[in-house]
């Protein structure tokens, strides 16, 4: 499904990401942990085609294509879906316009029937029960006026009408309360299918309590310093992060 | 360089064969009218010299020699001329082509008893007494182009309330040109009077039948009386090559609300002097703009609302996108007066520049003379937000039509403003082909 290969990336010239390497197979979830700038964020939007966020070195296979080839959209219709740490307020935007346009660009380019705007509203009402998010959401403008918690089941709700096959969820579980990480952690549960991987990215062990991922990887200063399976989770949240800071750095871990 | 004093000439010779062609109608305008031509020519047609025209330069026009239009143009039928009417809405309208009435194509419905609307043409032969006074107020102004609309007035609309009437149905003013020839010019006059407690919607269209090349030197007066609420749609989408100068100028009565939604988004170069004097206690205006420009297109709106009398409230929203090498201005002027106390303004001037090429030049400007009053402005420049787009398009959306979709963005609150459904939707309409480049956005919500 994904594989990255040395990914080094660059902001503005400097250098966030020193090599990455890491292999994601279908179906499987993986989680990337790790302390506040440590580049979590910067490898989900690398992924996911940000401007500005220049790999300088490396290579991204997405089912064998070169994904840093690819502009933002086209990654979209062949399927990765990016969850937002801060997904964006566009006032003017009715969230039901911008995803029905969204879903039917993907939809073309697969190949598939555009849904009118009837169909579209079935689907969407469905999908909105999985993350019990309010109805009167979807005739809103696009996350504008939504509390923390909305945005993040707005994000959820987007990535199962969308239906991913590699969805990167940034911090997912920031700013939510405990009921409403259950809801949210539901509806990603929900949406595990054996060719559908997940990278979650989070800062907090206890996310991975709702989402048990198959493989945990700690990503400090730019690096994967250590991978393991669940259990790191664990371990990482009994000893913190300090404990790997030291001598395990400078290796890039190797992932199968 | 351009000759100016050779443009003013071509007007001035015009006018020996306008008054011809008048054959002694209402002579009591020949003086006024004379009058007016003095004074086009002791004014001359702006330059970037005068402070109220720094930023538009007019010089294209006053390069141009133009013609008085024909008012009797190629016979047209309603069917072609459908896409610029507002057929769902039922209402009257009346339709001008070239400037001159077209009784063809135009329609009058039932209305109210004492309601008219009716032609300038007209009204000049039937109400000489309420419009005498109004025409000869017109030249208090030092404006060019207002003197030159007032030398070659001959008819546009004349819309007239009664006390207490409500015209229920929008009345849409309609202003076709075609231009396929020679440079021509075309000079309406609009008088809208509402007496007071009456209520009415006006929509003011202004369209090209083809890319000609002419000039549309218009002036509209409007005049609100007590307890009147008035809203008014001005939709201009004239010919790339033309040039369209207008004056609206509305004076309220007490206790009176007018709604104004200005859209503007053809024309080589638009010049809008849209003035809003609050002349009685308790009198309320919300003036709404958009302008969407793009290639060499200049858009300049100049405001004055003017708080005459205590107690008024004005509420003042202009927004424009500028793409590739357009320009636009946009001059807000607020005035209150030393008695005006309890003045409520607020003004906000908010522009999407879509090209590095694009400008706009910006300046509010409060004249505050009473101690007692709340007025507040400002003005933002901004490009379509990074952030933004990418989220549209890390959901699929390609660049282009995320690119439309915040621009619609952008502009949709002065939609949604619009209370007329069919004037809304028309809009809309119109507005969605102009930021379409892209067939995924076609027919947005």
């Amino acid at each position: 499904m994904l594989e990255i290969r040395d990914l080094h990336v660059s902001i503005d010239g400097k250098e966030i990401l020193h090599g990455i390497n890491l292999v994601v197979n279908p179906g499987e979830i993986h989680a990337i942990m790790g302390p506040n700038g440590s580049g979590k964020s910067t490898l989900a939007k690398v992924l996911a085609g940000r401007e500005g966020y220049t790999p300088t070195r490396g290579k991204v296979l997405y089912n064998g294509t070169d994904l840093l080839q690819m502009l933002p959209e086209d990654r979209a219709r062949e399927g990765i879906f990016l969850g937002f740490q801060y997904p964006v307020e566009i006032p003017g935007v009715s969230n039901m316009y911008f995803l029905k346009t969204a879903l039917n660009s993907i939809r073309k380019h697969n190949g598939l029937e555009e849904l009118d705007a009837m169909d579209f509203l079935v689907l969407a009402k469905e999908k909105m029960k999985l993350v019990d998010m309010d109805e009167g959401l979807i005739n809103r403008a696009v996350n504008e006026g939504f509390s923390g918690g909305e945005k993040k089941r707005n994000e959820v709700f987007q990535m199962a009408v969308l239906e991913p096959k590699l969805a990167i969820l940034d911090e997912t579980d920031s700013g939510l309360d405990i009921d409403a990480l259950r809801t949210v952690a539901d509806g990603v549960n929900a949406l595990r299918r054996p060719d559908r991987s997940i990278v979650l990215v989070t800062h907090y062990q206890r996310l991975l309590n709702y989402i048990v991922p198959d493989k945990v990887h700690v990503l400090l200063d730019g690096r994967i310093v250590k991978s393991g399976g669940k259990e790191l989770a664990l371990e990482l949240e009994e000893k913190g992060y300090a404990w790997l800071e030291n001598g395990t750095g400078s290796k890039p871990a190797v992932m199968s | 360089m351009i000759d100016l004093v050779d443009e003013k000439n071509s007007h001035i010779s015009n006018f020996a064969e306008f008054e011809r062609s008048m054959n002694g109608r209402h002579p009591w305008l020949a003086s006024l009218r004379k009058d007016a031509l003095a004074r086009f020519e002791a004014l001359g047609l702006p330059t970037t010299r005068d402070e109220q025209w720094r930023f538009t330069n007019i010089s294209p026009i006053a390069g141009t020699a133009f013609r008085p239009a024909d008012p009797k143009p190629d016979s047209l039928t309603v069917a072609d001329i459908s896409s610029y009417t507002l057929c769902e809405a039922r209402c009257t309208q009346l339709v001008f082509l070239n400037g001159s009435y077209s009784e063809n194509l135009s329609t009058v419905k039932f209305l109210p008893k004492g309601v008219r609307i009716i032609s300038l043409a007209k009204a000049l032969e039937t109400d000489r007494e309420l419009l005498e006074p109004l025409l000869l107020n017109s030249l208090s102004e030092d404006d060019a182009f207002r003197a030159l609309n007032t030398a070659f007035m001959s008819d546009g609309a004349f819309v007239y309330l009664p006390p207490g009437t409500t015209v229920k149905e929008p009345i849409h003013l309609l202003f076709l040109s075609s231009s396929r020839t020679d440079p021509t010019a075309s000079f309406p006059r609009n008088i809208i009077v509402l007496d007071e407690g009456s209520q009415a919607d006006i929509v003011e269209s202004y369209a090209g039948l083809d890319r000609g090349i002419y000039f549309t030197d218009s002036v509209t007066q409007v005049l609100i009386g007590p307890n009147c609420s008035v809203g008014h749609y001005k939709l201009q989408r004239e010919s790339p090559s033309s040039f369209h100068l207008t004056t609206l100028h509305v004076v309220q009565d007490r206790d009176s609300s007018y709604s104004s939604h200005s859209v503007s988004l053809g024309g080589a170069i638009t010049r809008n002097n849209f003035n809003v004097v609050l002349n009685g206690s308790g009198a309320d205006c919300e003036l709404n703009g958009l302008y969407v420009t793009k290639g060499h297109q200049h858009v300049d709106n100049h405001t004055t609302i003017d708080h005459a009398m205590p107690n008024c409230t004005s509420r003042e929203l202009y927004k424009g996108i500028l793409d590739e090498n357009s320009t636009g201005v946009f001059n807000g002027r607020v005035v209150v007066r030393k008695d005006a106390q309890k003045s409520n303004a607020r003004q906000t001037n908010k522009n999407l520049l879509l090209s590095r090429h694009a400008g706009i030049n910006t300046t509010p400007q409060l004249e505050i003379f009473a101690d007692d009053v709340k007025c507040a402005h400002g003005a933002t420049i901004g490009q379509l937000n990074e952030e933004e787009l990418f989220y549209l398009r890390s959901r699929g959306i390609d660049r282009d039509a995320a690119r439309t979709l915040l621009t619609y963005a952008f502009a949709s609150e002065m939609l949604a403003a619009i209370k007329i459904k069919p004037i809304q939707c028309q809009i809309d309409l119109v507005l969605m082909n102009r930021l379409s480049r892209h067939e995924t956005t076609r027919g947005l919500p």
